[in-house]
């Protein structure tokens, strides 16, 4: 303090010594906070570094190649096989059934309430769509094998059995439904008035003006929504795991059972399974890939969008 | 590229449309509204679907003792005491552990970061940890809350991991909050001399209170619908007693609607219906809470 330039002006009544004090808790606080901001990060390194530990575990069992190109997965079976190919078809067939739902019908909804719909119609039809959005997963996978099985499928399909992965997609894709329509329909919206005044002034129609000027100049967005909307169904859980069944197989029959990558895990936990066990390792090795597919189709929606996007002043 | 966009769709439009069949072409545009509409339709229509044929199921199971009963073997004395009591654990726990670290993080990326290589990274992986499918997250509380820390099947484990699960969405939702609060504010007050600190807790935070209570009613709500996770960290599926305490076993009503809708016997998936309908009713409850937050600060401030 002796230092100071105000107290040797004689002006010591200026007490500054709080500042000092001050500055001590606001580097404290500073800290802190970013403590918080670093939690986010640490639950990355612990995702990635659980699962790899106890995968790296099962590899040593088994051996990656008949891991990722086995065509025979029977992990709680007294003769084990560790093949996931049948639970990667049984996740693509499913995602496959709930993307042909729920991308026509949610590009379909998105370019309605953008281009079309009265405010008045809007203000009824958006809020039901995000209530369809927050409605648990398992409620979804309850109305599928209640509803969607005996009341749709049935009649047109009398040899469907009570698990099916037709059942089970067609209810995932309800579910993303909501999530494609708000973020295309985000996307449509965000297309400048003008471009659809001046489509609509050189006599384009309403629809011409939609899909021909709209849905192109909205493009990034509405792709980056599909890549979302296909890492969801990727990741759904209790819907498949009530309605899929829990039979690991390689079929082209979506009216049969499958099993899907995270119905398996679920599977195992329903039961009773070993700490450290093969069957135990075999979940962190299939937990790893569902991350690393779900991870890459994120980063490839987030890429479509910062590359291809259109932007308007 | 406006302009490019435009002449390419004009020259599509000359190869297949005959632009002076105006008629046919207008035609085409009433069609493809009707289109638009029937799609809107079927989307709505699933909704009320779903929401009728549970209701369906469940009327004749709603009973008031449901709330108060023991789950039981006999489907007529059911209940889901335990499950709406260990929801209750969960997310009060949850929203403990999630609420300051989130909120914290969002004050940290809006406040306080530096615009370096760091602070991007902590935006991408937090988008990124959003996209995490949740039973992935249940793979990371069994490795780190269960077994590492040797937690095992308790509240503490469950809830631990669902905070992590909520947090991406809590620190979003409040970052949002904190965004529109209009810089002229803090100017003022750093111009009266505030620190950083100051200006934060006394004029940003009170602010984006309402607006971050709305995110965060709205992460609970994910919380409570959960189910994925909490199977892999162990709640159980047969429960009959409460927890007391943040080690003991519980379940969730999730849970306990996903054990009785795997049951045959049809009287059970009634009782999965009706635990369903109790599921929502609180789903919605705490929505209209945070719908009525938003509706209440809209009309307080105004810049």
């Amino acid at each position: 303090m002796a230092s100071n330039p105000l107290a040797s002006d004689g002006s010591s009544d200026l007490d500054l010594s709080g500042q000092v004090a001050h500055g001590i808790g606001e580097r404290v606080i500073g800290a802190l906070l970013f403590a918080c901001g670093m939690v986010s990060i640490l639950t990355t390194v612990g995702i990635i570094v659980i699962l790899a530990e106890q995968a790296f575990e099962f590899f040593r069992q088994v051996p990656l190649p008949s891991f990722l190109f086995g065509t025979s997965w029977t992990a709680l079976f007294k003769t084990p096989a560790y093949g996931v190919l049948p639970l990667v078809a049984g996740t693509l067939w499913i995602t496959l059934i709930a993307l042909l739902v729920a991308l026509p019908l949610g590009l379909l909804s998105a370019m309605y309430l953008s281009e079309y719909a009265s405010p008045r119609a809007r203000n009824i039809i958006k809020p039901s769509l995000e209530l369809l959005a927050g409605v648990p997963t398992i409620v979804y996978g309850f109305f599928a094998v209640t509803f969607i099985r005996p009341e749709i499928l049935k009649p047109l399909f009398p040899k469907i059995g009570p698990f099916s992965a037709l059942a089970a997609g067609i209810a995932v894709g309800i579910m993303i439904i909501p999530l494609v329509a708000s973020l295309s329909e985000d996307a449509l919206r965000s297309v400048p008035r003008s471009l659809r005044e001046g489509g609509l002034a050189m006599g384009a129609t309403r629809s011409e003006v939609s899909w021909q000027v709209v849905a192109p100049s909205a493009l990034s967005g509405i792709v980056a929504s599909f890549i979302l909307a296909a890492s969801r169904a990727i990741g759904e859980t209790m819907i498949v795991a009530l309605a899929a069944g829990s039979k690991a197989q390689l079929s082209g029959n979506p009216l049969e059972p499958m099993q899907t990558m995270t119905g398996f895990i679920v599977q195992v936990f329903s039961g009773d399974v070993v700490a450290g066990s093969t069957p135990y390792l075999s979940l962190f090795a299939v937990g790893l890939l569902l991350f690393l597919m779900t991870l890459g189709l994120n980063i490839f929606s987030q890429w479509v969008v910062s590359r291809f996007r259109e932007v308007y002043e | 590229m406006s302009a490019q966009v435009l002449s390419r769709s004009a020259e599509s439009r000359n190869e297949t449309l005959d632009a002076g069949n105006l008629p046919g072409r207008q035609r085409r545009s009433r069609v493809m509204t009707g289109v638009l509409i029937a799609a809107t339709g079927i989307a709505v229509l699933a909704l009320i679907a779903l929401l009728a044929s549970i209701f369906k199921d469940a009327l004749p199971w709603l009973r008031p003792d449901l709330l108060t009963n023991m789950p039981s073997r006999k489907a007529e004395k059911a209940g889901l005491y335990p499950a709406l009591i260990g929801s209750l654990w969960i997310i009060g726990f949850t929203a403990l552990f999630a609420f300051p670290v989130g909120i914290g993080a969002a004050i940290y990326l809006e406040e306080y970061a530096p615009r370096n290589r760091l602070t991007r990274l902590l935006e991408v992986n937090i988008a990124n940890l959003a996209g995490v499918p949740s039973v992935v997250y249940g793979l990371l509380g069994l490795g780190v809350f269960v077994t590492w820390l040797n937690l095992g099947r308790s509240v503490l484990a469950g809830a631990l991991t669902m905070a992590l699960l909520i947090l991406p969405v809590v620190i979003i939702a409040s970052r949002e909050a904190i965004r529109a609060v209009p810089p002229s504010l803090r100017e003022a007050a750093y111009g009266v001399g505030a620190t950083k600190w100051q200006v934060t807790s006394s004029h940003v935070l009170p602010t984006a209170m309402p607006g971050i209570l709305t995110g965060i009613i709205l992460a609970t709500s994910r919380a409570l619908g959960e189910t994925a996770p909490l199977i892999v960290v162990g709640a159980a599926a047969y429960v009959t007693f409460l927890p007391s305490g943040w080690l003991d076993k519980y379940t969730v009503l999730p849970m306990q609607i996903y054990e009785w809708s795997r049951r045959p016997q049809d009287e059970f998936q009634g009782l999965a219906a009706a635990g369903i309908v109790v599921l929502l009713a609180l789903l919605l409850a705490l929505n209209a809470v945070a719908i009525w937050l938003r509706a209440r600060s809209a009309r307080k401030v105004r810049w």
